[in-house]
């Protein structure tokens, strides 16, 4: 790049041109996104494509539990009760999918709105910013959650508040060491001796530079959150009837494990495959959009 | 006696592969070095000036290629393997580079590093690289340097940690150095020990080779010239005779361009309008033809190619070299 | 007689330095030591040092980007306060800086012509898009920027033409004063030409006073009417700039001068740079004397006990140094 200064050109943070171009020459990550795509596809469609419904049992079969054949429709089989397995198992995902965004959602928006304040205005409220995020990370998080369900019910939106209400502390943490790398950059400086207030600054050249850390962090917590997930339904805490999750899935596979191993193998693929297809494609960000990396 | 050619480059080429296809950094430069003699290769951002030397070397960044020749006391360097380069790279051709941080090690003591440049490459055993480091380290003007062997990197101020790169690659008395940009991010008063530094190596037979966009440095130091544009030589030089009397127009206009302490108060800066072609988008003709002064309409479509006469060579339609005809 | 836009007296920035024991007194560092300072409107003022000077950290201070542990600025006649909000709102309309590094100033993520934008509604409030749009133009192309270039990013551009984008921005609001942090130190030679010339136009053209920061003495006597020298945070000359060149009177401006590389091979002469030890670190010349004492070549016993006050030798050209008047000038 030819440029009249001397010291070298660096490509700050990450401009999306120059990422785009880095994830798509990614192959794993451009795989795994595709796959996560063709996942969402099946999650939204896939109950559309089967005659039975979520909770329809299947009176004809004997026992209810059947494996999975093509001739009775039951592609992947049914459950202990008789109901399609197939059409489930999507269901599950779609649940297990909005628990995970809706979760990251909130930590992202609370902790990047956290972090970047605390990283910007540095010093005193720093650091009470930050103590308050090391207190709460102490916490035990299960019982947190344990409590909090016992206490308000088992919802659905309790969940992933739950969760988010945990997931923003890492956010903040690292958004606000981002933040206060940014806080001596020259154009920051150039903004503040204009005189523009704090929060103006924050909202529109601290947070919009800090994104792309962001992106890549939220992938990465999608599938912590979809695991919490699973492993509160595993306890038994998680989603109820009538809707159903991976998690919830795989914990009621997992009793049937040695009878009928259909149950636990499909959910268990499902969430196994989802999973790994985002920490790659988060993986790929992180490269594309790490402007230290090539 | 005439020295002979230490450092040999004939029509040496850089491409980078980029996504938008393959891009020349440098193309056709050839030069020479002779053994005890300071070339100063000058140049602006883009200009191909650093990107040169790497090539030769084998030191590209991954996507660079370099095509051509760069011979030193007759071995062939480019396309050469590591085996062979090594032989030569780090003992008898040394290299200096901008910021001292690239050639320190910031966990070892300096004594440590320089010592080690010497054991590795098997060249003396524990006490004479221990001497050999005092040695160096006095050739450079170190201040206090029995001190200083037991110092670490962090613990030495801007200059001295340059001067002890420069220790580093003397250490092997190397018969050419490759000093790129040594005194940029330097203070003023320290960078002329520093060039002082070097001249006084110079004078005790090393041939040097300056890669600079600073003409003051330039002035203090170089026997000859080389000066670059959008990848090639432009024009080259015995140093006088280049700032007295410079036939290319770019050389002209780059030194009007540098502020001097002995001009009127005030005075106006030459400048040049516009900018260097970036890499991959030079124009047809002459490369500096859209920015030149002196531009002819056989600039735009031809471009000049470098011819020698007298000791100097240059690449204009329109130079005018002091015999006074216009080539 | 020309307003004083700036005056600042008495100016000391200290950073606290990490401790090595636990208790006893925290160990300072001095950027900025006392130092006093005033600007008239249409005046252009270097302000010349080497790394670790505090030239920048003066800046920050004046600027108000940094606040000061003592001493007094005033704008225009109004002492300005680090938490005065209203009070530094006023300054900054009038006051402005252009930063080193051309890329790294401007937001990587808002075009240039977003960015000044910004900087036109900040100083002047929100404004009618088509006329935010003309003026935002107009001052690009006053900085010799094409007005098309305003929906490119600070990366599609060159060097020389983000830190145009950067003056612009600067301008905008129509300052007194511009502060130049070592605003043409990062660009090739032929680029920071074309900036320093387009400076000294933009003073000529809007009375523009400037205070311009650098380590380049020859850039400085290019642009500058007067010229500060600064060394460990203190002023140790101040004249105008025909004095400074002409006869620097402290030793260290002399040092300056005589290390600055000549473009000319034949006026080169061995060993022609007066003799200088090793820079000395910040804390082995605290004490009562000269910071410059353990360089100096003039230096002696009257230097290490008393450090020297920067006194006026009665023609406008201040020094500070014991020998500054006795020394006949460019010896």
């Amino acid at each position: 790049m030819a440029g009249s200064t001397r010291a070298s050109a660096t490509t700050d943070g990450a401009l999306w041109g120059d990422a785009r171009r880095r994830l798509r020459g990614n192959r794993a990550a451009i795989a795994a996104a595709a796959f996560i795509a063709a996942l969402v596809l099946a999650a939204l469609l896939g109950p559309l494509a089967s005659p039975y419904a979520v909770d329809q049992v299947d009176w004809t079969l004997s026992p209810l539990a059947s494996p999975p054949s093509l001739a009775n429709g039951h592609w992947f089989g049914t459950d202990s009760n008789g109901r399609d397995l197939f059409v489930r198992v999507w269901a599950g995902t779609q649940v297990s999918l909005l628990v995970a965004l809706l979760a990251t959602a909130v930590s992202v928006l609370i902790g990047v709105a956290w972090g970047a304040t605390a990283g910007y205005l540095g010093g005193r409220i720093d650091g009470w910013m930050m103590r308050v995020v090391d207190v709460l990370y102490a916490l035990p998080y299960m019982f947190f959650v344990i409590i909090l369900t016992v206490v308000f019910g088992r919802s659905l939106w309790l969940i992933f508040l739950a969760i988010g209400a945990v997931g923003w502390l890492t956010m903040a943490r690292i958004v606000r060491g981002q933040a206060l790398a940014l806080r001596q950059r020259e154009f920051v400086l150039a903004a503040v001796a204009l005189g523009l207030p704090a929060r103006q600054i924050i909202a529109r050249h601290i947070v919009p530079n800090v994104l792309g850390t962001v992106v890549v962090y939220a992938t990465l917590t999608v599938p912590q959150v979809i695991l919490f997930e699973s492993f509160l339904s595993f306890l038994g805490l998680g989603v109820q009837e009538p809707l159903t999750s991976l998690g919830r899935l795989v914990a009621e596979g997992a009793l049937e494990m040695e009878t009928a191993p259909w149950q636990l193998l499909v959910p268990a693929t499902v969430l196994a495959l989802l999973l790994l297809a985002l920490n790659f494609l988060g993986d790929g960000l992180r490269d594309a959009l790490d402007p230290r990396l090539g | 006696m005439a020295a002979e050619a230490l450092f040999t480059v004939r029509d040496l080429g850089v491409q980078f592969t980029t996504p938008r296809g393959r891009v020349s950094a440098v193309r056709e430069v050839s030069l020479e070095v002779r053994r005890g003699e300071c070339l100063a290769v000058v140049g602006e951002s883009g200009s191909g000036k650093s990107q040169l030397f790497l090539g030769c070397l084998g030191l590209l960044a991954s996507g660079g290629v370099a095509s051509g020749s760069a011979r030193f006391d007759g071995q062939e360097l480019v396309g050469s393997d590591a085996a062979a380069r090594r032989a030569v790279l780090g003992t008898r051709l040394a290299l200096v580079f901008q910021d001292p941080m690239n050639a320190l090690t910031p966990h070892l003591t300096i004594g440590r590093q320089l010592a080690e440049v010497a054991l590795d490459r098997g060249l003396l055993d524990a006490a004479g690289a221990q001497a050999r480091s005092l040695e160096v380290l006095r050739a450079v003007r170190m201040p206090d340097p029995a001190m200083r062997l037991r110092q670490y990197p962090h613990e030495l101020s801007g200059g001295q940690r340059q001067r002890a790169a420069i220790a580093m690659a003397l250490m092997t008395r190397p018969e050419l150095l490759v000093a790129d940009e040594p005194t940029t991010a330097l203070d003023v008063t320290v960078q002329a020990q520093v060039i002082e530094v070097l001249r006084e190596a110079r004078d005790r037979g090393l041939a040097v080779v300056l890669v600079t966009h600073d003409m003051g440095v330039v002035a203090g130091i170089a026997d000859r010239v080389a000066v670059m544009y959008a990848g090639r030589v432009v024009e080259t030089a015995p140093v006088r005779e280049l700032f007295a009397a410079p036939a290319h127009p770019y050389t002209a206009a780059l030194l009007a361009s540098v502020p001097r302490l002995d001009t009127p108060l005030a005075a106006r800066l030459a400048g040049i309008e516009g900018q260097p072609p970036a890499p991959g988008a030079e124009p047809d003709g002459c490369a500096f033809a859209p920015r030149c002064p002196a531009v002819l309409e056989t600039c735009r479509r031809r471009r000049p190619p470098l011819e020698a006469r007298e000791g100097r060579s240059v690449a204009c339609h329109a130079a005018r070299l002091p015999s006074g005809v216009a080539t | 007689m020309s307003e004083t836009l700036l005056r600042v007296r008495k100016l000391t920035v200290r950073f606290p330095l990490r401790r090595s024991r636990l208790a006893g007194p925290r160990p300072w560092l001095t950027a900025v030591d006392g130092v006093d300072l005033e600007i008239e409107a249409g005046r252009a003022v270097g302000l010349v040092g080497e790394s670790g000077c505090g030239k920048s950290t003066l800046a920050r201070a004046i600027l108000a980007l940094v606040a000061p542990q003592a001493g007094t600025i005033e704008w225009r006649g109004q002492a300005v306060r680090h938490d005065d909000a209203a009070g530094l709102r006023r300054m900054r309309r009038e006051l402005q800086v252009v930063f080193q590094d051309p890329v790294g100033s401007l937001d990587p993520r808002m075009s240039i012509g977003a960015s000044v934008t910004e900087a036109l509604e900040a100083l002047e409030g929100p404004q009618q898009r088509a006329a935010a749009d003309a003026r935002v133009e107009s001052i690009l192309a006053e900085v010799g920027l094409d007005p098309a270039l305003r929906a490119r990013y600070p990366h599609e551009l060159s060097g020389g033409q983000c830190q145009r984008a950067a003056i612009a921005r600067a301008l905008v609001g129509q300052p007194k004063l511009l502060v130049c942090d070592e605003a043409v130190s990062a660009l090739d030679v032929s680029v920071q030409a074309q900036i320093v010339n387009l400076l000294g136009d933009l003073r000529r053209r809007r009375g523009l006073a400037l205070l311009f920061i650098s380590h380049n003495l020859a850039v400085v006597r290019h642009l500058c009417d007067e010229v500060a020298v600064l060394y460990h945070g203190r002023v140790v000359e101040r004249a105008t700039a025909a004095a400074i060149f002409a006869a620097p009177r402290h030793p260290y401006t002399r040092a300056l001068l005589a290390a600055v590389p000549d473009p000319d091979p034949a006026a080169h002469r061995r060993g022609a740079l007066p003799e200088l030890r090793a820079a000395a670190a910040a804390e082995a010349v605290a004490g009562d004397g000269c910071a410059y004492r353990l360089r100096c070549p003039l230096a002696d016993e009257g230097c290490r006990m008393q450090a020297p006050h920067l006194e006026d030798a009665g023609d406008g050209h201040l020094t500070a140094c014991h020998h500054g008047r006795s020394q006949p000038p460019g010896g």
